[in-house]
């Protein structure tokens, strides 16, 4: 049976209070499908992380002498996958640093992500942001699949970053 | 010393600190964005009880969901509790089915040198 649907979509700005709301709505949503419940603990997780990154991350774009700010969050499935799909603005100059860190996370098996994992809780701080750096790191374990992203560029300065989770539902 | 209760919100969880009967518990969920400001006065609390702890203290952790900001934090607080002198355990909750739960229990105990027991509900 085809069984494609949008659990839910925002997109705007991304403030402390809209990714509490965002992801009040979300989990309502999962609640009334009847899923294993530790699929739906993983959705929930991998969706505070990037809620917590989109919020934390998005810069500021610089267009027709206006500044903006948007991003967009999304979730779905499918027969197979829960999809987390985020997309926001980030400055091109912080591309190769988050690309590096991306390729390598993707590079290890799961034995790889655990030592990756306890070596950044130990040895890191937590940033003025308040991120751990861990998050991708984080996804990257609940999931168990390996991350997708891609940069489109929207001017000299900025590019679109899209990024999906995929999470394995158990009852395919 | 003063017990330390803070009440449970959508996104913070509920601490309940006891130094007349040493039991510390930390239960809900743990996915505040600023987690250094919401644990501040808990490692502040920690570290006076740390110096003068009861034998046979329990830090009892009850998470259903943290974030890995909060994960920092929850190592500090392993970091604090390892320091007590007498007779001290982790108690780390988590449901049966949670795999990443029970997994990122026996991780912290990998990291800290602490008795863990572990629960599950």
């Amino acid at each position: 049976m085809v069984d494609n649907s949008l659990i839910l979509v925002y997109e705007g700005e991304f403030t402390q209070e809209i990714t509490k709301s965002v992801l009040t709505m979300a989990e309502r949503n999962l609640e009334y499908m009847e899923e294993e419940s530790n699929t739906k603990k993983k959705v929930f997780n991998v969706m505070v992380e990037c809620l917590q990154n989109i919020c934390k991350h998005t810069d500021k774009v610089a267009e027709d002498n206006k500044l903006w700010s948007s991003a967009v969050f999304m979730i779905a499935k499918d027969e197979e996958y829960y999809s987390i799909v985020s997309g926001n603005a980030i400055e091109n100059a912080f591309i190769p640093s988050l690309e590096e860190k991306l390729n390598q996370i993707n590079s290890l098996d799961k034995e790889g992500l655990k030592v990756l994992y306890k070596d950044m809780l130990l040895n890191s701080q937590l940033s003025e942001k308040g991120g751990a750096g861990l998050g991708f790191v984080d996804i990257a374990r609940k999931s168990g699949q390996k991350l997708e992203y891609s940069f489109e560029p929207i001017n000299d300065q900025s590019s679109f970053f899209c990024f999906r989770t995929k999470i394995a539902r158990v009852n395919e | 010393m003063d017990a330390l209760s803070i009440k449970a919100t959508e996104d913070t969880p509920n601490i309940n600190f006891d130094p007349a009967t040493g039991l510390l518990e930390i239960s809900g969920r743990s996915l505040p964005e600023d987690a250094a400001g919401f644990y501040k006065p808990v490692l502040d609390w920690l570290k006076q009880y740390a110096s003068s702890a009861k034998a046979g203290s329990a830090l009892a952790m009850k998470l259903e969901y943290f974030n890995t900001a909060s994960s920092k934090v929850i190592l500090d607080i392993f970091n604090i509790i390892e320091k007590i002198a007498t007779d001290k355990k982790v108690i780390w909750y988590f449901d049966k089915d949670d795999e990443d739960m029970q997994e990122a229990g026996e991780e912290f105990s990998e990291i800290v040198n602490i008795p863990f027991e572990y629960k599950t509900y």
